[in-house]
């Protein structure tokens, strides 16, 4: 297949959060995305675009689907990727970020992808660097790469997104992809509800432009897509929440509820999922109704399409 | 030393409710001998010198009562010279210091220590407190009255909140007792931990931990109910809300209590944030600018007496991290006036009640016969061009740490000379 080599104008050196995109610079990714997908479907699927181009993944947090999915996507375009495992690495013993990226940036890569527990982690390390960086999540901010995968995801299912109505669930407040995807529904002309408990919504989220519901069935109502959030169990401690099972009945994906949406509506989840917590297991499996898998797989052409735009750039 | 003359000078002396165009004679001494418009070409000998300040302003020396040196522990950061340098260049010449220091400032021969090397080293008036709990722990009151009589001026936990309501109302009745000066800073730990800014729009953009505006207001009404029992001398350190002002305009009638407020809240708001500047991660934090405004009115109803610099310095390490690990506070002393002043020009405030919060309101409440022109004081004062321009560089500043919040403001107002007991100590 062809995929023409033309440098493609992007208005941004770095891609930190959806927040720093204009409509036209997503676009340009979403459309360049669409050129991998059946690509990654046939049998060759190597290319050469980035060939003698250095990826590092910096990963400073647990990952398994985005670390993986970015390893792949590199790979696939031909750049040398290299993943540092950060348990072994000088962080450990107490190098700060500003000195981890001044080292890397004397090896001279032409993109770093990062991962950080801390808000803001991408945007100091990208002053840092004479390269383009990519922010695979950083704290509660911003995870770019999942919301133009998620969609695309709608976008291959539904046509479109302008004029759809969007219900987001779930731990709002610890969310980065629902940060992400709340600027970039937005952007894209969606009509979006955040379905949360007052405790894990985040204050004045409404002036995002979006409206705030505390009962999940009132927010799914007529949507054409429910998206799920993992619960992040770690936050139980915390008294956010009384417990799993009282979460399950208020704020679960289950079929009850998901009858309020519209008929068609299908359901996303970035995972990994917490089957019988926030997503009702045999939902999550519906072939008719859930897109989970399909997430994963354009996760991977998104990925290849940022690559190829901001190593060009 | 010679007797000293300014002639021809705008003088701003709240306490002795002074504004008027006029002169100034230091004595031999370096004491005040004559202020006012009486002071005049004609009343002076014609054979002595003078200096004519061409309408320039002469304010009392500042004093600014939140203001963390390094010494001990920290001197890497700040230590009482380079303070000193600082607060000159500011106008400032007495401050108040915090306790946390390493060690904390909380047992006598702490005290004999920072007044020895307080007198050795620095150039202006070191007024210290020591902390109001052993080792700011929250739980064992610090012994005010011994301490007290070897020259501590307060007491608080500077960065830290009494949590505990009985060890803080037992504060309050030894207080009584001594007749102990007690400085809160408000904050409930539990609704602000891990926060980092203020709890609103911009901690939602930027994915970070909010803090709520009534982690402080809680504090602000627990105190000042327990006041009402005990009406020790208490001062609340800096409020950063329009929810804790409401509650202090309630109380006010009831209970006697004062307030002040960092210039850093009365200038700026949580959008100077931008793009994750650590310089501007401060506690309290800054908060909206409805908050910023109501500030503002607080100090035109003397609901708040207070403005303060809350100069915290830190060094560049503690900074260039991300906002979650990077240290808390800025770099201000030497900024507090001509900061103070754009709230002057920009019609917010009359010049008279700021230069009262920065001189005899805090004189008052720390009972110090500083802050004031008056006839016998020590000759401490700042000659200030109100319309000079400015540009807060980095690479100028004085103090150790460059860690200032307003990095390349355009300022208009500056510190000509500052005067300390009669002695030019800073020249522009």
């Amino acid at each position: 297949m062809a995929i023409n080599n033309n440098a493609i104008k992007i208005s941004q050196k770095h891609l930190l959060g959806i927040q720093d995109l204009s409509i036209s610079d997503v676009k340009l990714i979403l459309d360049e995305s669409k050129k991998f997908i059946s690509l990654n479907k046939s049998k060759n699927k190597k290319l050469d675009i980035l060939r003698g181009k250095t990826q590092i993944n910096l990963f400073f947090e647990p990952s398994t689907r985005t670390q993986s999915s970015f390893e792949l996507a590199g790979k696939r375009l031909g750049a040398d990727v290299m993943s540092m495992n950060i348990t072994n690495s000088a962080i450990k013993k107490g190098e700060t970020l500003i000195d981890t990226a001044m080292t890397l940036n004397a090896m001279h890569p032409d993109i770093i992808v990062v991962r950080h527990k801390d808000s803001g982690a991408s945007n100091l390390l990208s002053q840092k660097v004479n390269c383009s960086v990519l922010n695979a999540g950083d704290g509660r901010r911003e995870h770019p790469t999942q919301a133009l995968l998620d969609a695309l995801t709608i976008i291959e299912k539904k046509k479109k997104i302008e004029g759809l109505r969007i219900a987001i669930c779930g731990d709002i407040l610890h969310s980065r992809v629902a940060r992400s995807n709340i600027f970039l529904l937005n952007m894209l002309g969606a009509e979006v509800n955040i379905v949360a408990p007052t405790n894990l919504m985040p204050k004045d989220i409404e002036k995002f432009g979006v409206k705030t519901f505390s009962n999940m069935k009132e927010g799914v109502k007529d949507c054409d897509i429910v998206m799920m959030l993992r619960l992040q169990n770690e936050r139980m401690s915390s008294s956010f929440l009384s417990s799993n099972r009282e979460y399950y009945e208020y704020y679960g994906l289950t079929p009850d509820k998901l009858e309020k949406a519209k008929k068609d509506a299908i359901i996303m989840h970035p995972g990994p999922m917490n089957r019988g917590i926030e997503i009702d297991t045999k939902l999550a499996d519906d072939i008719n109704k859930s897109v989970i898998k399909e997430q994963v797989e354009l996760g991977v052409a998104v990925r290849m399409a940022c690559l190829k735009i901001f190593c060009e750039k | 030393m010679k007797k000293q003359y300014f002639l021809n000078a705008n003088i701003v002396d709240p306490a002795n409710s002074v504004e008027e165009l006029g002169g100034l004679i230091i004595n031999e001494n370096g004491k005040i001998e004559a202020i006012g418009k009486k002071v005049n070409k004609n009343n002076i000998p014609s054979r002595e010198k003078f200096i004519d300040l061409k309408e320039k302003y002469i304010f009392p020396g500042l004093i600014d009562m939140r203001v963390f040196v390094g010494e001990p522990g920290f001197e890497y950061k700040e230590n009482f010279k380079t303070l000193s340098n600082a607060a000159l260049a500011g106008g400032v010449t007495s401050v108040v210091t915090m306790p946390n220091t390493s060690p904390v400032i909380d047992n006598v021969s702490m005290v004999d220590f920072l007044k020895r090397r307080g007198r050795d080293k620095s150039k202006i008036n070191i007024y210290p407190t020591a902390t109001l709990t052993k080792n700011l722990e929250g739980n064992n009151m610090n012994e005010f009255g011994l301490l007290q009589k070897k020259g501590i001026i307060g007491f608080t936990d500077g960065i830290k909140t009494i949590q505990n309501t009985r060890v803080m109302s037992r504060i309050m009745k030894s207080a009584y007792d001594l007749n102990s000066l007690i400085i809160q800073h408000a904050e409930d730990f539990e609704l602000a931990m891990n926060g980092q800014v203020n709890d609103g729009i911009i901690a939602t953009k930027l994915g970070l931990h909010g803090i709520p505006d009534y982690a402080e207001k809680i504090i602000v009404e627990r105190d000042l109910s327990l006041l009402q029992d005990y009406n020790c001398r208490y001062h609340i350190s800096q409020i950063s809300s329009a929810k804790s002002l409401e509650v202090i305009k309630r109380s006010k009638d009831n209970v006697n209590f004062t307030t002040g407020v960092s210039i850093n809240n009365l200038s700026l708001n949580e959008n100077d944030i931008g793009d994750f500047r650590t310089f501007l991660k401060l506690s309290p934090p800054l908060r909206t600018e409805d908050d910023r405004l109501s500030l503002i009115k607080g100090i035109n109803q003397d609901l708040i007496e207070v403005i303060n610099s809350d100069h915290k310095p830190e060094d560049e390490e503690s900074k260039r991290l991300t906002f979650a690990q990077a240290a808390t506070g800025a770099s201000g002393i030497e900024t507090l006036l001509s900061l103070a002043l754009e709230l002057f020009h920009n019609e917010s405030i009359k010049l008279s009640k700021i230069i009262q919060c920065l001189t005899s309101n805090p004189a008052k409440i720390l009972k110090i016969d500083k802050g004031s022109l008056s006839i016998g004081n020590d000759a401490d004062f700042c000659i200030v061009d109100l319309f000079k321009p400015w540009i807060v560089k980095k690479e100028n500043m004085i103090s150790k740490s460059k860690n200032t919040c307003i990095e390349d403001k355009k300022l208009q107002g500056k510190v000509l000379n500052t005067y300390f007991k009669g002695v030019e100590l800073y020249k522009c």
